[in-house]
């Protein structure tokens, strides 16, 4: 991007970085280095290390081995302070914004001695004011960040770091968050920032915006560096493959004709707290047929899913499954008619983390005469059972008595699975069900959806990832403030045209009927 | 009618300000702790300290500003023992915060039954004599009650504005808010969460303490064991009270210790009637309602109770 005809000038070398976890490498001696005016990308799934590395730079942790020099200087103390000095800074994929404190007091931070007895807000507001028409940054100094978008945010984080002087950006996942659109403008400020001559590390493991925006591309697998290449050497397909290990075969979607209609929801409100979660949505449900709902989080995807599990009841509405009116609203019945449920948080919903595999196989069921008689378990039967889904469902590293905290998110995401779906539900509610999930374990997930639908399940399929709805799902709805679009065919629409929906576009005339 | 005639009583509003001193300290002191994001349930124990030590300090010859340091330094060291285990070692700020309350009530005892062996009637001290500010004292009724009282209550007053200052308007101030609602964009920033944190904790428990000085070498003039009288879990309602505000404090105090004074004044001039036990009820029960009033939209320090753990995913 940056025009540098003349030497490239490397502004960032990492050498020899080791960093472990317990027994766990978490990296395992990483050298690679960031020429000024350039993007490195940095790819690898989840747990290759990305962060941790990052993490390393910036200073939040301490490398076991290893050295790092920034502008021929190496970094000493291992701590954030250090390395903002150097000119380093870093958008967290988590923000680190004070939610309760304005946009300028979250940006100044640090930026005076902690012992003078005033702030020079003034002088602190022209600064900003003066970076964000810089750099396309609009914000407003004054605001809470609890007001603020996602989008602005993540501004205000990039914000802070221009604010210190920051010479090499690390942007961690920085468009896991965003819709398309304000990803598009993301892109477009950082190539300002590169013609300004600053440096970017760029964290994603999204393939497309990766050979769109990097010059170098370092990717990174269960810790080690196992690629470095300028982007023009690179294809989808060799990036893919380092990045898996292996070449991976993608489910497709088949065509198939949906059935009878196994859930209605019509005009269903729902509230808390005299808030509205779900705002008069409807959405029918066939067999053979996988609809995803698409939408920036905390726009009503929860609720709709705590509705389908029984978790809410709904204030206005009905909500009919297999042909029958639900009148009471609580998990055991939903389970009872059918519906199989992969919650959102496989840590805190899906699992007991201190429970067992076979225990958590029954959790849903303990009760059911196979795994119970007059108030006693049946413990070689609850065995059994799971033995059984342990190899039906490849559980790798699990035996029945294993504690479930102990699996790796993959393998417990297939625990949760098979209690799900081992029933042959006609129902089934996936929230986030690949979240977190490396490619070898989002396909399996993939290959059991698709398999539920042939037999004639429906499926509500919920996620962040429009890469991943638009190729599983039939129909995709977006949510918005708690309303729900009409459903889209999957095969006509475009991310974009998702993007803009997920930005609330065609949604006021609806938003304010419900206001009415 | 008499009811209402006390409010015009100068010696009523006197005993309010004089009642609401302690309290003001020891809310100011966790209110400071809290907005750092640790709770400092020590704060009972923390103002039995202080009213012992600044009292010994002053029977044992010393000057009375100075027993004032020396209580906020005894204050400062539980309040460093307070941090060692809750930020430090992240442990429970709950029972770190009984431990130090338990530690502190029962040292507290034992040095001063080891310092004064066999005495049975509390040993007598001078303390603080009121100062009248020259003309404002004067103004009738409310300038006689607020501007003839003790250098500690004036000294209570001005720390309400300099600590609203310090966390408003000064850098130190924006940390220790920052860091009480996200610790992370603190240590992002460069600043050691830790020290930060730790500052407040020692700071606020030396405010406690001198809240508990107050009692021995103002009020009274002598210790007494359970002088503290659960004033201490008072300041910690006050501060949800005030939803974590200097200014709010103040007026939590200031109520909480009115209650208090028209107790006892109807406690004194009521019929018998009426168990004396009902009337020492009212200021807590006054309190408790104040409190469901007000706190059902406090915004806690969103990282109130959060350990915070360096280096760790």
């Amino acid at each position: 991007m940056g025009a540098a005809l003349s030497e490239p000038e490397t502004v960032l070398s990492v050498n020899g970085i080791t960093k472990r976890f317990g027994s766990l490498v978490a990296n395992d001696a990483i050298s690679f280095s960031l020429n000024k005016g350039k993007v490195l990308a940095l790819l690898g799934e989840n747990g290759a290390g990305k962060t941790t590395l990052m993490n390393i730079i910036f200073g939040h942790y301490m490398a076991d081995e290893g050295s790092i020099e920034v502008f021929g200087k190496a970094l000493r103390a291992s701590n954030p302070a250090e390395a903002i000095s150097h000119g380093v800074g870093m958008v967290h994929q988590h923000f680190t914004l004070a939610d309760n404190l304005t946009v300028l007091e979250n940006i100044t931070l640090g930026t005076e001695p902690l012992w003078s007895v005033t702030r020079d807000i003034a002088a602190a507001k022209a600064k900003i004011q003066k970076l964000a028409e810089e750099f396309g940054l609009k914000v407003e100094p004054d605001t809470q960040i609890k007001d603020l978008s996602v989008g602005e945010k993540q501004r205000v984080e990039i914000l802070k770091a221009l604010y210190r002087g920051a010479k090499i950006l690390i942007l961690d996942e920085p468009t896991a968050v965003l819709t398309p659109q304000e990803a598009d403008q993301l892109f477009a400020t950082l190539k300002d920032m590169l013609a300004k001559g600053l440096s970017v590390i760029f964290i994603s493991h999204k393939l497309g915006e990766v050979m769109a925006i990097a010059d170098d591309i370092a990717v990174l697998r269960h810790g080690k560096l196992v690629a470095n290449f300028p982007v023009s050497e690179a294809s989808r397909e060799i990036i893919a493959e380092k990045m898996v290990g292996e070449a991976v075969e993608k489910p497709e979607r088949v065509k198939m004709t949906a059935g009878e209609t196994l859930l209605a929801i019509e005009g269903v409100t729902a509230q808390e707290g005299g808030h509205a979660l779900l705002k008069n949505i409807s959405l029918s449900l066939h067999r053979h047929q996988i609809i995803g709902i698409a939408g920036v989080s905390g726009n009503g995807q929860g609720a709709l899913s705590d509705l389908l599990a029984g978790l809410v009841t709904p204030v206005k509405g009905s909500v009919t499954l297999k042909g029958e009116g639900l009148t009471r609203f609580n998990p055991s019945d939903m389970i009872a008619h059918g519906v199989g449920r992969v919650p959102e948080d496989r840590h805190v919903e899906g699992a007991v983390g201190e429970f067992s595999v076979e225990e958590n196989l029954i959790l849903e069921e303990y009760n059911d005469s196979r795994f119970s008689k007059f108030g006693w378990l049946n413990m070689s039967s609850i065995t059994k059972h799971a033995k059984g889904l342990i190899t039906a469902f490849d559980i790798r590293g699990a035996a029945p008595d294993t504690m479930i905290r102990s699996l790796s998110g993959g393998n417990m995401q297939k625990v949760i699975l098979a209690r799900a779906l081992e029933n042959k539900p006609d129902v089934i509610l996936a929230n986030q069900p690949t979240r977190g999930l490396d490619v070898g374990a989002a396909t399996f997930v993939h290959e059991q959806l698709f398999k539920a639908r042939a037999r004639g399940a429906g499926v509500v399929l919920i996620s962040e990832d429009l890469e991943e709805l638009l190729s599983l799902s039939d129909k995709v709805v977006v949510m918005y403030h708690g309303m729900c679009s009409q459903p889209l065919d999957a095969d006509d629409v475009t991310q974009q045209q998702l993007g803009l929906l997920m930005s609330g576009e065609g949604f006021s005339e609806m938003e304010a009927s419900h206001a009415a | 009618m008499e009811f209402f005639e006390m409010f015009l009583n100068i010696g009523f509003w006197a005993a309010t300000i004089r009642m609401a001193t302690p309290l003001i300290f020891g809310t100011l002191g966790e209110l400071i702790c809290e907005r750092a994001g640790v709770l400092n349930l020590g704060i009972e124990g923390i103002m039995t300290t202080g009213a012992m030590v600044a009292w010994m300090w002053v029977y044992q010859g010393g000057d009375l500003w100075t027993a004032v340091l020396v209580a906020a330094v005894f204050g400062m060291l539980f309040g460093l023992l307070h941090s060692a285990f809750s930020v430090y070692m992240g442990l429970s700020q709950h029972v770190t915060g009984i431990g130090i309350t338990m530690l502190a009530t029962a040292l507290t005892y034992y040095s001063f039954r080891m310092m004064l062996p066999g005495v049975t009637t509390p040993p007598k001290i001078v303390p603080f004599e009121n100062y009248a500010v020259p003309f404002l004292s004067e103004i009738p009724v409310l300038g006689q009650a607020l501007f003839n009282q003790s250098p500690l209550t004036y000294l209570a007053f001005i720390l309400v504005g300099v600590v609203a200052y310090v966390l408003y308007r000064t850098p130190m101030g924006l940390a220790v808010r920052m860091v009480g609602e996200n610790p992370m964009a603190v240590e992002v920033q460069g600043i050691d969460v830790y020290r930060v944190r730790t500052a407040a904790v020692m700071v606020g428990s030396g405010f406690m303490a001198v809240g508990g000085a107050f009692l021995t070498i103002s009020v009274f003039d002598a210790f007494y064991f359970d002088m503290i009288n659960g004033r201490g879990w008072i300041c910690i309602a006050l501060v949800i009270f005030a939803s974590w505000r200097p200014g709010k404090a103040l007026l939590g105090a200031m109520l909480f210790a009115a209650f208090d004074a028209i107790q006892i004044r109807v406690q004194q001039s009521s019929s018998t009637l009426i168990p004396y036990q009902f009337y020492l009820m009212m200021p807590y029960v006054f309190s408790i309602l104040a409190l469901i009033v007000m706190s059902r939209k406090a915004a806690y320090p969103k990282a109130l109770l959060v350990p915070f753990r360096r280096g760790q995913r």
